[in-house]
């Protein structure tokens, strides 16, 4: 999403989501240009990553699909903006929106305070999972990160 | 009687330096005498105008948005030392100085102040500035940071043809700094730093004057801004720009702003960007700034002599028509930003170009000024905005945004 990127090393906050009956754990996945895929069966949730709004500043505005709307592993999706600048985000997985976050239309500004919890920006019923072999685990991304600082 | 240039326009002329131009490492722009004061609150520097300067704070109640709602609720405070300051000396510099921009300087009373254009002999725009004549002998001028360097050779060129008539222009270069105080908490925060007597109650908009600020001589302070709140821009000799930034950062209510809440600040207030808004493809007649010139009837109107005059004033003093004119857009739900392109009520006719737009922080919505036909350019008319291949529905409104707070003095 993001070419250049402020100097920051943020541990991402998915890493220690656990699930509670242990049975199922949600797992997270990250694409190099900072958007995360929140897997739980075959839903994926998307959002950006802390270290990306730590990066954007004060987001003001999030444009987002509409359900029902078909996402593309690597297309853009939707942009994510601070008060300067416009910034694409792009799927990590391939699939159909089932779910918008609409809390984002009226606190854009939970993207930064919130980016991998409430500031989730789409949920996808995912098409192919096989997509997720290529994406980073927590430890790679935050090795990635701190590689860009 | 001497034709003179105090100093060459090429940044290589070291006459009057007084810091030595170095250079920030990791942005590459020349630092400000308030580079440190920056680092110590936080700044985000980037490369601004060949300068390094602060987009933002990294610190409490920093951040674009912050800074932006400081300055519309108290105080935000500026550094803006990459602009250009010229003094002007000299019997004939007034009348030189209408050679070159479209506004009534031989009528400034002294103290006061304004804005006006610098022309091409095109008629387009090379550069917008504050012209000031000082009651202490010269005229003051302050240019764009990344047009004072052109904006000099056209001096030049101009001083060439002019003859050997009593003109000196005199760039300031690196010798003084320019900040900016802006909100309505600048008057009383800046007046805890103006030597006893003097009350800027009585100091009107676009008024000024040499003083002391905070003990140091040789400031300059201006009753203007660039954000459409009530402040000053105080020029201060460089060496001593921290310790009057430091005596009004003491003030409860003032705190620092950077670049990127000064660029949201001005849009709000309709005022152009020179580069975005108005440049120099564009004449003043189409940038709606005709008013620079006076009403129908001034002086600079009937007698022109400006370079480029005849290009957008009729003989007489009337405006030509033009076929598109600046105007303010909002009603989209994205934010709007430069080049994105404006269509008419039907979307399918291309009728102009937005040339700066952002989320207003004050509104909370987006705005936006562009240019469209002038068919179109009626407040209240209805357009479309091709926002990332979608057709969003926008009207034309007056400018400013929000309600500006220029000070009358009672």
């Amino acid at each position: 999403m993001l070419s250049t990127l402020a100097r920051r090393a943020a541990k991402p906050l998915a890493s220690r989501l656990v699930s509670s009956n242990g049975l199922r754990a949600i797992s997270s996945k990250f694409a190099p240009s900072h958007e995360f895929a929140q897997i739980d069966g075959g839903v994926a949730t998307i959002g950006v990553t802390d270290f990306a709004q730590a990066a954007l500043g004060d987001i003001v505005f999030v444009d987002l699909p509409e359900v029902g709307d078909d996402v593309e592993k690597g297309e853009s999706f939707g942009s994510v903006e601070s008060v300067k600048a416009a910034s694409d985000v792009y799927s990590p997985v391939s699939g159909v929106v089932t779910e918008v976050n609409e809390v984002l239309s009226d606190e854009p500004g939970t993207v930064n305070t919130s980016a991998e919890a409430e500031g989730w920006f789409i949920k996808v019923e995912m098409s192919d999972t096989s997509e997720l072999d290529d994406l980073m685990d927590p430890a790679a991304y935050q090795k990635h990160c701190d590689e860009s600082s | 009687m001497l034709t003179r240039t105090l100093l060459s326009t090429t940044s290589r002329t070291l006459s009057r330096r007084g810091f030595a131009a170095a250079v920030n490492p990791d942005n590459g722009g020349i630092v400000t005498p308030l580079e440190d004061f920056h680092k110590s609150q936080g700044g985000k520097l980037v490369e601004f105008a060949g300068y390094s300067l602060p987009v933002l704070y990294n610190k409490d109640n920093g951040g674009v948005l912050a800074e932006h709602h400081q300055t519309r609720e108290r105080a935000g405070l500026f550094d803006v030392s990459h602009m250009g300051q010229i003094k002007w000396h000299g019997d004939d510099c007034a009348d030189f100085i209408e050679k070159c921009v479209v506004g009534d300087v031989k009528g400034l009373k002294p103290g006061f102040g304004l804005l006006t254009l610098i022309t091409t002999p095109e008629g387009t725009i090379i550069d917008d500035c504050i012209v000031s004549r000082a009651k202490e002998g010269y005229i003051y001028m302050v240019v764009n940071g990344a047009c004072k360097h052109k904006d000099m050779a056209q001096f030049n060129a101009e001083l060439e043809k002019y003859g050997s008539k009593d003109v000196c222009m005199e760039y300031m270069e690196e010798t003084l700094a320019l900040t900016a105080i802006q909100g309505p908490k600048a008057a009383e925060a800046t007046q805890t730093i103006m030597p006893s007597g003097i009350d800027l109650t009585g100091v009107d908009f676009m008024q000024g004057f040499d003083t002391e600020l905070a003990g140091v001589p040789g400031c300059r302070i201006t009753r203007c801004g660039y954000t459409g709140e009530d402040g000053f821009e105080l020029s201060i000799p460089a060496g001593q720009a921290e310790t009057v930034v430091s005596a009004l950062m003491e003030h409860a209510d003032v705190d620092v702003a950077g670049l990127g809440a000064r660029d949201s600040l001005r849009l709000e207030a309709g005022l152009c960007l020179y580069g975005n808004d108005i440049d120099d493809t564009t004449n003043p007649i189409e940038a709606v700034l005709g008013w620079t010139l006076g009403g129908k009837g001034s002086r600079r109107r009937t007698e022109q002599g400006f370079v480029g005059a005849d290009k957008f004033l009729k003989p007489e003093g009337g405006l030509m028509k033009v076929s598109r004119k600046r105007v303010g857009i909002a009603g989209m739900k994205a934010p709007a930003r430069g080049h994105t392109e404006l269509y008419d009520a039907s979307g399918e006719n291309k009728i102009g170009e937005v040339t700066s737009g952002t989320f207003s922080p004050t509104l909370k919505k987006p705005i936006a000024m562009g240019y469209v036909e002038t068919a179109h350019a009626k407040a209240g008319t209805d357009i479309m905005v091709n926002i990332r291949g979608k057709m969003q529905p926008a009207k034309v409104e007056k400018m400013p945004f929000v309600t500006t707070n220029y000070y009358r003095a009672p």
